[in-house]
């Protein structure tokens, strides 16, 4: 049965050989992954979007619009770039910025294959909640930059909604490290004789849910909601910076995707096909997912996406978090496949009791 | 060691300077962004001293989450672009910062700094579990400090609560 257990042989810490050019092959390689894969999200969710609102989508620039990335970028490029007259110019400049490090450097511990990451910290899964905390400050200073009320509100609504689900997002990745024994990404890949969305069903779904709250997709996009605020954070950003922003949301959602990957899915573990490639479909299932997620719901009301954080899943992922300590303690790991039952049995049970007891404050604005 | 040497030079350079910026700028959001790239130095720090854990926690902590919530103040607070005006306590504060710069400096000149002669540990993040939940540990601290901000929390409750 070798041919289901396709085990590659590890890469050494320094591949391809000496400290330097471990950095650069890594940097570059990251670089040339986030902006191709960024390319294709947008192509897809634009063209997807169509069939879902039963229009063509994009299909002037080359085949099935392939190149409309291309031109946007071009169109984008050479717009004038605008700044606010009364605005404060250091900060609208240095915004954009701020925003997109933190979105590229989780991309640092991130395993592609065994062993190829650009750092395998051991505290890795904490770097990546501890580096995407800091693109909060990036969405402040454009929202206080470009002096703008309804730039401000955005902004608002951005640090209530992500200080709030930034709790459950860590405590459902507890759960992960519990059964992994261990913070470094690598060794939770490794760890994982079966995806842990089969041991952790809850974690996954709380983790999703956050994920898509924390990265502003759109049920929960409330801070750049266009019915009401016109476009939130970056309302008065053109040109190049606006493109900026663009970026940093497609390299959040494919961050977030290769995060779930990592976590729940077995990152780069699969049969038959090479690392790599089973890293890149499972990377792109996530994507999808997010992608469906966005085009079904419609986005949610302020108070009900605060609601949701603090009244539901907050509660479910302490519970989660406990029944998982629970298991690790108690449970022989000879039962995985009980364990895997009574989880998803835990899981159908939680889902059904909340959604009995748990109301979102129907047309009633609960603040 | 030399790169370990110019790396804690350039972060206390910009430390230091980010955290008189902090102090001197007028405008209290610019002040407050000194802030993020002070804390963001110290956690610079801390990883040049191999204490990773401690890195990423502080910026968690310090960056993502208490400077947002002083930059949210600030979002709330009108009439910011005048800065912080100063009012009748100038010279009491002037006389009290004095007096602490004047204890601290003391403090940190007369203490006999020692300098471990082990290696760092690795991984850290065991060690310190050990020390902290482990037998002969901090538990009783830990818990302590846990109930504190549980008390803290509830306390601002009950402050904003309507009546």
């Amino acid at each position: 049965m070798a041919i289901f257990n396709y085990y590659p042989q590890t890469l050494s810490p320094d591949w391809p050989g000496g400290y330097w050019l471990h950095w650069g092959v890594f940097v570059v390689i990251i670089l040339v992954f986030v902006m191709a894969m960024i390319m294709g999200f947008i192509w897809f969710e634009r063209r997807g979007l169509g069939r879902f609102q039963v229009r063509l989508g994009p299909n002037r620039a080359g085949p099935f619009g392939l190149l409309q990335p291309v031109a946007d970028a071009i169109k984008v490029l050479i717009k004038e770039d605008i700044i606010p007259a009364k605005g404060d110019k250091l900060v609208h400049w240095l915004a954009p910025v701020v925003a997109f490090v933190p979105a590229l450097m989780i991309f640092a511990v991130v395993p592609f294959h065994d062993g190829a990451l650009l750092a395998d910290l051991n505290i890795g899964i904490l770097y990546v909640v501890a580096v995407s905390s800091v693109g909060v400050v990036g969405i402040f200073m454009a929202g206080w930059g470009s002096n703008n009320k309804y730039s401000l509100i955005g902004a608002m609504r951005a640090v209530a909604q992500m200080v709030s689900y930034e709790i459950p997002l860590a405590l459902s990745i507890i759960g992960v490290v519990l059964i992994a024994g261990s913070l470094s990404m690598n060794s939770i890949v490794e760890a994982q004789s079966i995806p842990f969305i089969l041991l952790q069903p809850l974690g996954f779904i709380i983790y999703f849910l956050a994920a898509c709250a924390e990265i502003n997709r759109t049920p929960f996009d409330l801070l750049e909601a266009e019915s009401e605020i016109v476009a939130g954070f970056h309302i008065e950003y053109s040109g190049m910076k606006f493109a900026m922003f663009y970026l940093v949301e497609y390299c959040e959602v494919l961050a977030i995707s290769a995060i779930i990957t990592t976590l729940f899915l077995g990152g780069w573990r699969g049969p038959l096909l090479p690392p790599f490639l089973w890293f890149l479909i499972k990377v792109f299932g996530v994507f999808f997912l997010i992608f469906w997620v966005r085009s079904t719901i419609p986005r949610l009301r302020i108070d009900q996406v605060m609601a949701f954080a603090w009244k539901c899943l907050l509660p479910l992922a302490l519970i989660n978090l406990v029944i998982t300590g629970i298991e690790v303690i108690a449970l022989p790991p000879a039962l995985l496949w009980t364990v895997m039952f009574l989880n998803l049995a835990i899981v159908v049970l939680l889902a059904l009791l909340w959604s009995k007891f748990f109301r979102l404050g129907g047309g009633r604005v609960e603040v | 060691m030399i790169g370990l040497d110019i790396a804690f030079w350039i972060l206390a350079v910009v430390g230091i300077v980010a955290a008189l910026a902090v102090v001197l700028l007028r405008d209290i959001f610019r002040a407050a962004i000194s802030m993020i790239l002070c804390f963001l130095t110290v956690a610079g720090i801390y990883v040049t001293l191999s204490a990773d854990f401690l890195a990423a926690v502080q910026v968690l902590i310090y960056v993502g989450a208490i400077s947002v919530l002083v930059i949210l103040a600030i979002m709330l607070t009108r009439e910011v672009q005048r800065g912080s005006p100063s009012n009748k306590l100038r010279i009491p504060a002037f006389i009290v910062v004095v007096l602490f710069l004047g204890a601290v400096s003391f403090a940190l000149l007369n203490t006999p700094w020692q300098v471990s002669a082990e290696l760092p540990v690795e991984p850290t993040t065991a060690a310190l579990a050990t020390r902290l939940f482990g037998e002969n540990g901090y538990i009783l601290p830990v818990e302590i400090a846990a109930v504190l901000l549980l008390a803290a929390i509830l306390g601002a409750i009950v402050l904003v609560r309507e009546k």
